[in-house]
């Protein structure tokens, strides 16, 4: 559209949806204030029956929130405030033009405004599959999400399939397992349906746990429905009558939206006995998670659901024939669960075309770190990991470069530079050391540095090692000595070979996927930094200028003023100089606090 | 939890809450779940609910009503990172620890906060005004580095900024405890 074509509200019998993002990002940043004051704007303008505030879930965009998106052209709005929207709101009273172009998204490269949102080059290249909903629909409104198709693909598949069927339909979709280990979603229908019991159950996983990943969440909090709907499915596909949904309690919101879904979907009889006149019945109960990482694998989670500790257990038997309550049980993950309702929908056929070789549909990337444009993010499988941290993420921000993306949180990979044109799929991020994971994916630049950020995956997962098992329980714990020892300038030779011994060691012998997975982080950026360990262990250096002990503080000559301030608050008196004359820090002295660095008006004071 | 721990649990259960109106809440709390089996989560959970913290004696209560060894319950509590068997301050600084806080600037974050709270992460101050914590992720990492007060959000933190806030809290505490005008300047 053109920016400058007034759409004539006047004349007009439509209503103006204006899309406020109440996801917790954007909502953490102020945008339940922004959607209210658009709201009493609009009435004080006399537009309130013409103005219909949405609150939705995520648009993605989180870097730019609070995101207001207006009209169905999708007039975008970044960085929304409340005086923005008295403006937007004063502007269409007045002219009945959406757009107010000086708060408009400015392309980076050009400086020239871009008015809809799809039109943004982070969006341009998505394909919201899971995601259609997020950022449309106010997820606390079922006839929202009708109006969008919601249940649609329940009804179609009570109407027109067997549930054997329907179980070679999700086959032929070729969707695998979103949350980590991508197992075909339809084969383990099948385990389940054809394990003896009259007693099944249906679980799904909503226990996002990997730090720098949000997608779960974002698919809870904007669009509910859509989990639900593909629990009923698979429940009906496996022969189940009660599901659980098990939800990290760090997601209140998300817990909120998804009891008010439930409660929405029974009295519309979506849930409960005889789903949509079928005979077929079922229903969710929601069970809020305590804390625990290593409830994402399955068969801790089912113990944490039990009231029991967390602890994973060893497989087999499987959950598909002895599961919650000794049960067949099926655990599927929120955004696998988003996917069979869209294949319900659409058919098998549709959500193949969609991806490449093994790796059919989209994935949900929750594209974080040193990247401009930070924020939740869906594409089609197979695209390269470059497209979708530059074309998407605009790469880093200007005079950084990206030195790696680490794929798949705690339990996956640090790609480096030169692999970025991998595409993304299953096998090809598996035969670089990374996964597809869950869907974290995290940009550093130069400024990070790779064995601490080794260390920092490390300490994570010892932390959350539940200690059953021996390897993952100390094998983690001295693999974590180990790499603090080399970013505290006590790394010694022949350290990199022992931590490669132990983390092959902790990944055969650990009992469950965490202790299997933990020492990725580290085996990847021995792979592809080993120089920079070996700088760390022989060098005594950390070229990121990150590791406190193995860098300095310097006084850049060119910069200081000399105006005594950093002096002033060095707490061990370790610089020296005169008043008006360049100063310098002695090293010997020094105790790596940052006062300085921090204290210095002309920023002369760096860490190398 | 060692001895001095818990009398000091003990101290402030006293102090602070009403036993015998707890007492009310925990029995109807148990006699809500007493069918389910599976509910020795959701039975803590509503229990922190009432006192900010798993009080020894709740514990036990729940232990026996649920007809299960208080070793057991004990089990279950530690396991998961939130439940809290001592009491919190009043106020509760959380820091996040997620990758992208990581790699934004949360060690430093951290530091700042430390420093200006005087407490570690884990660590409560002696006059309850404070406890720090550090989180894995809360997931808003587009606002990263976060930090979160009491539920209020900070986000894209820089160090400055940070100080900023920390020394903030640092003063409404001394404010509170009477040991501070509230114009003080730094003494510096």
């Amino acid at each position: 559209m053109s920016a400058h074509a007034p759409v004539e509200i006047a004349a007009s019998g439509d209503t103006i949806a204006i899309r406020v993002c109440t996801g917790s990002g954007c909502a953490m940043n102020g945008s339940l204030a922004v959607a209210d004051r658009f709201e009493n704007a609009a009435e004080a303008a006399g537009l309130g029956n013409r103005i219909r505030v949405v609150r939705t879930g995520c648009h993605g965009l989180c870097e730019r929130g609070p995101v207001v998106v207006v009209g169905e052209t999708g007039i975008f709005y970044p960085v929304a405030t409340e005086a923005m929207a008295d403006a937007i709101i004063e502007h269409i009273a007045s002219t009945g033009d959406l757009i107010v172009e000086e708060y408009l998204f400015r392309s980076p490269e050009t400086g020239e405004p871009v008015a809809a949102y799809s039109d943004v080059p982070f969006n341009a290249a998505q394909r919201r599959v899971v995601l259609r909903n997020c950022g449309v629909i106010d997820p606390e409104d079922i006839d929202d999400a009708l109006a969008r198709g919601a249940y649609e693909g329940l009804r179609r598949v009570l109407h027109d399939f067997e549930p054997d069927a329907l179980i070679e339909e999700m086959k032929a979709s070729g969707l695998r397992g979103r949350g980590g280990a991508g197992f075909s979603t339809g084969q383990k229908w099948r385990f389940t349906r054809d394990a003896p019991g009259e007693t099944k159950y249906v679980i799904c996983n909503a226990d996002e746990g990997d730090p720098g990943a949000f997608m779960d969440r974002s698919v809870i909090e904007g669009d509910p429905h859509s989990v639900l709907e593909g629990m009923t499915v698979a429940a009906y596909a496996i022969g189940a009558t009660s599901g659980y949904v098990y939800v990290r309690a760090e997601y209140p919101l998300a817990v909120r939206r998804l009891r008010k879904a439930i409660e929405q979907a029974r009295e519309r009889g979506f849930l409960g006995q005889n789903v949509l006149g079928s005979g077929f019945s079922f229903d969710v109960r929601i069970k809020e998670g305590a804390g625990a990482f290593v409830c994402g694998e399955e068969t801790a989670l089912m113990a944490s659901i039990e009231g029991e500790r967390g602890m994973p257990r060893v497989r087999p038997p499987f959950p598909a024939t002895s599961g919650l309550w000794g049960k067949p049980t099926c655990i599927n993950n929120v955004e696998t669960l988003a996917n069979v309702s869209w294949i319900a929908a659409h058919g098998a056929e549709e959500y193949a075309a969609m991806g490449t070789g093994d790796s059919r549909g989209t994935k949900v990337f929750a594209l974080t770190g040193k990247v401009r444009y930070s924020g939740l993010v869906e594409v089609p499988m197979g695209m390269t990991v470059r497209d979708l941290v530059f074309g998407i993420g605009g790469g880093c921000a200007e005079g950084h470069t990206v030195k790696a993306v680490q794929i798949g949180g705690p339990s996956g990979g640090c790609l480096p530079e030169h692999l970025m044109d991998t595409t993304i799929e299953y096998g090809t991020l598996a035969a670089v050391g990374a996964i597809v994971g869950s869907g974290g994916m995290v940009v550093v630049d130069e400024k990070t540095c790779m064995v601490d950020f080794a260390r920092y995956f490390l300490s994570f997962t010892q932390d959350e090692s539940c200690g059953k098992c021996v390897p993952c329980r100390i094998g983690t714990k001295r693999m974590l000595e180990l790499v603090t020892d080399i970013t505290e300038g006590r790394g010694e030779e022949g350290d990199i070979e022992k931590l490669e011994r132990l983390a092959r060691d902790v990944q055969r012998a650990s009992l469950c996927g965490l202790g299997q997975t933990a020492p990725n982080p580290v085996l990847t950026t021995i792979r592809y930094f080993r120089d920079e360990y070996e700088e760390h262990i022989h060098d005594r250096t950390c070229r990121a200028g990150h590791c406190v002990e193995l860098s300095r503080y310097v006084i850049d000559p060119e910069l200081c003023k000399g105006c005594a301030v950093c002096k002033k608050h060095c707490p061990v008196g370790a610089i020296w100089g005169k008043v008006k004359e360049v100063h310098d820090i002695s090293q010997d002295r020094c105790i790596k606090c940052g006062q300085c660095q921090e204290s210095c008006p002309f920023d002369a004071i760096s860490r190398v | 939890m060692s001895e001095t721990e818990t009398q000091k649990v003990c101290c402030k259960e006293d102090q602070g809450l009403d036993t015998a109106e707890l007492a009310a809440e925990l029995a109807a709390i148990l006699a809500r779940h007493a069918d389910d089996p599976g509910a020795l989560i959701a039975v803590l959970q509503e229990t922190q609910r009432l006192a900010g913290y798993l009080p020894r004696e709740a514990l036990r209560e729940i232990a026996r009503a649920r007809r299960t060894p208080l070793s057991h319950v004990y089990g279950v509590a530690t396991f998961y990172s939130q439940f809290h068997l001592r009491p919190r301050g009043d106020r509760v600084v959380r820091i996040c620890h997620g990758t992208a806080c990581h790699v934004r600037g949360a060690p430093e974050v951290t530091r700042v906060v430390t420093e200006e709270l005087g407490i570690k992460i884990g660590e409560t101050t002696d006059d309850m005004a404070f406890t720090l914590e550090s989180v894995a992720c809360v997931g808003c990492c587009g606002l990263a580095p976060v930090m979160l007060v009491d539920g209020v959000t900070y986000g894209q933190l820089d160090v400055s900024e940070t100080r900023r806030i920390a020394s903030r809290l640092a003063e409404e505490a001394a404010i509170a405890r009477g040991e501070a005008a509230p114009s003080a300047e730094d003494a510096e």
